[in-house]
């Protein structure tokens, strides 16, 4: 399938595996990305603080992108941050014509326009919703057999439900369990996979933030997780890259490895960990991976 | 046989036992709620659960409890639907979080939640002299300030907080959403005081999260992240309140970035979180991060390269968007608890817009969408 393809800003920024790994799962999932380079970042819910409509306009402006890439079935993204904060800019476009109007003037000048309606779909809901699991199951050549794995969804891609379309035909808040399952690994249930990872606070508040960040972590590896994974690279950035500063602020050792979402996918579909980025990460992921035959930790080769 | 099962967190603090659950029967339709079932419980089986209730209709805000792990008034929660999210069919009952456990379903909400109300002095401070008859307000600045007087004070937000968890002197949602009915009061005389110290406490509007935790437990839609959002908006828009918590810089240097950029440049946005890479203040936080950063250059995460010189650049309309934006005179905030959503299938409602009489009223260039009070920059 085609879609219009928004990376985000942190996936070619600090977490250039992600957009890595994104593009190498891509073909093997019969996904071809259009990558909309034109358009801006999400605000990430900042630029909403700051002023609504600049926010809602720089989005629209994303969708009316999205929108004119002929043969795309819908748009995607890989960021649960990306997701949240452009879902509650289009909930305000797609409610009320007139102010969807007002917001279409100023992209009227590069003959853009939003239109209400607009799907737009993380990577895990796609996977979920337009491939399907069991489809996806059935690509997967190097099954996670023993592999103990954590979600985490990050905020903006569970809460609040109602705007994210979570109900019980759409129980988008159990997709990484079910994903988890579908490509052959064990689901770690732990008390902060729900939970914030800290990250908007970490330049006002940084022991806070880094207090979540540790804990969630701490909780998991009590849970005998053998990693986490995240849809979300601002978690990835907290949970992982700050992991080192997180063990001094909560007094703990953690060495808790964090794997984007396209990089379980990848190494499930038999992809090699170092093309995935593996090597990328702060804490490296060496109780996932066998660094010496590139088998996932418990699978025999 | 029942028609639902309760699983009960007991606690008392006489008995010297620790907390433990409890299973009970509940003889009732589906449309009634958890509270009911919790009352014939009492009234059947064991009259010692301690909960605190009142009107039975979600006004009181008495009955906040957790119900299959998330808060909600118990009044407010049909039986047939927790049982519906329930993991193993039997509905778990248990006190709200985040503060102190009296008995049972009881918690301690002068402790937390009352305290914490009285931080944000509740009540209106008028400037100037008294006017002979009753003040006069125009009905938009009160519509503005509807969604956070819909509070009913149960503590369902405060219980789920995710900042207060890991720092119990956070001023939380529910206070913060009080603040922003006084901010947002044109009678109140004291905006700027109230702002700045909301600002500058390191427990203030700068140590929210971002969670939608509150947004998500608020029973009455209140969504304190929201208003807590537009303290923050209020703050540096209107007051340029330079807080010793980076707040302002951190949005500043956000927006800007983006502005410049088109995409996030991470690599400007922490130092200029600080004040800019030069500045005393960034040196200290910058050398804290130094370790997380040589290691991010290590990996090959980041390269000096793209560190210093981003590659990217904002397209013009992008610059353009921010330019007409910034240049108007009154910041726009279409807020749909005030005006609802459009029926999907129909078109606008008739006749209005933005409804509900927040519309025109401002005067707006754009005249149809509801603004905010205060001017733009």
């Amino acid at each position: 399938m085609k879609v219009a393809y928004w990376p985000g800003c942190v996936s070619r920024g600090f977490t250039p595996e992600l957009h890595g790994s994104m593009a190498k799962v891509a073909p093997l999932l019969d996904i071809e990305l259009v990558e909309l380079d034109r358009a801006a970042c999400c605000g990430a819910g900042v630029i909403a603080e700051h002023n609504q409509e600049l926010a809602d306009s720089l989005n629209a402006r994303t969708f009316a992108l999205a929108q004119q890439v002929s043969g795309a079935e819908l748009m995607m993204n890989i960021c649960s941050t990306c997701q949240g904060a452009q879902n509650e800019c289009q909930e305000r476009l797609d409610a009320n014509t007139p102010y969807r109007e007002h917001v279409n003037e100023v992209l009227a000048a590069e003959n853009l326009r939003y239109e209400r309606g607009l799907t737009n779909k993380h990577f895990l809901w796609l996977m979920v919703e337009e491939i399907g699991l069991e489809t996806i199951a059935a690509k997967v050549t190097r099954p996670l057999t023993d592999l103990r794995v954590g979600p985490f969804y990050g905020c903006y891609i569970v809460r609040p439900t109602e705007r994210l379309g979570i109900d019980r035909e759409h129980p988008r808040d159990t997709y990484l369990h079910q994903l988890i399952e579908a490509l052959g690994g064990t689901v770690v249930d732990y008390a902060g996979q729900y939970k914030c990872c800290g990250f908007p606070i970490i330049t006002m508040h940084r022991e806070n933030s880094l207090k979540q960040a540790g804990r969630h972590l701490g909780d998991a590896i009590d849970a005998d997780a053998d990693c986490l994974v995240t849809p979300c690279p601002l978690c990835h950035l907290n949970l992982d890259l700050q992991q080192p500063l997180a063990e001094k602020v909560i007094g703990r050792q953690l060495g808790m490895p964090v794997l984007h979402l396209p990089q379980l996918v990848g190494l499930a579909l038999g992809l090699d960990p170092k093309e995935l980025g593996l090597t990328k990460h702060v804490v490296k992921p060496t109780t996932v991976i066998d660094w010496s035959t590139s088998v996932v930790a418990g699978v025999s080769s | 046989m029942a028609d639902y099962r309760l699983r009960i967190r007991r606690f008392s603090p006489e008995s010297g036992e620790a907390p433990h659950w409890q299973e009970y029967e509940v003889d009732l339709d589906g449309h009634r709620s958890v509270l009911d079932g919790i009352l014939q419980v009492k009234d059947r089986e064991d009259g010692s659960i301690g909960i605190r209730c009142s009107c039975r209709a979600a006004i009181c805000g008495s009955c906040g409890v957790r119900i299959n792990g998330r808060p909600n008034l118990a009044c407010h929660t049909h039986l047939d639907k927790a049982a519906e999210t329930a993991t193993d069919g039997v509905i778990t009952v248990e006190p709200m979080g985040n503060m102190p456990v009296l008995k049972d379903l009881i918690v301690d909400m002068d402790a937390v939640h009352w305290k914490k109300i009285q931080r944000v002095t509740p009540w209106l401070l008028p400037d100037g002299p008294e006017p002979e008859r009753e003040y006069i307000v125009p009905p938009e600045s009160m519509i503005d300030v509807t969604q956070t007087m819909a509070c009913i004070q149960c503590g369902a937000c405060v219980s789920d907080c995710l900042s207060m968890e890991v720092d119990p002197l956070f001023v939380g949602p529910a206070a913060l959403a009080k603040a922003y009915r006084f901010v947002g009061d044109p009678r109140d005389g004291q905006q700027f005081e109230r702002l700045k110290d909301l600002a500058e406490d390191p427990h203030g509007i700068y140590d929210c999260t971002h969670c939608f935790n509150c947004i998500e437990a608020c029973p009455k839609g209140v969504a304190p992240m929201s208003q807590i959002m537009r303290l923050r908006r209020v703050a540096n828009a209107d007051h340029h309140i330079e807080d010793r918590n980076n707040g302002h810089r951190h949005e500043r240097a956000f927006v800007r970035n983006i502005e410049r950029n088109g995409w996030l440049h991470e690599a400007d946005l922490l130092p200029d979180s600080y004040g800019g890479k030069f500045h005393p203040r960034a040196v200290p936080e910058l050398a804290r991060s130094l370790p997380a950063i040589l290691k991010a250059l290590q990996r090959g995460k980041v390269t000096p390269q793209k560190a210093l010189l981003h590659p990217h650049k904002a397209p013009d309309d992008v610059k353009r968007i921010y330019k007409h934006v910034h240049e108007k005179r009154e910041r726009f905030e279409l807020n749909l608890y005030v005006v609802g959503k459009e029926d999907e299938d129909a078109g606008p409602p008739d006749g209005v817009a933005a409804g509900a009489g927040a519309s025109s009223a401002h005067g707006s260039s754009a005249g149809h969408t509801p603004a905010e009070r205060s001017p733009n920059q």
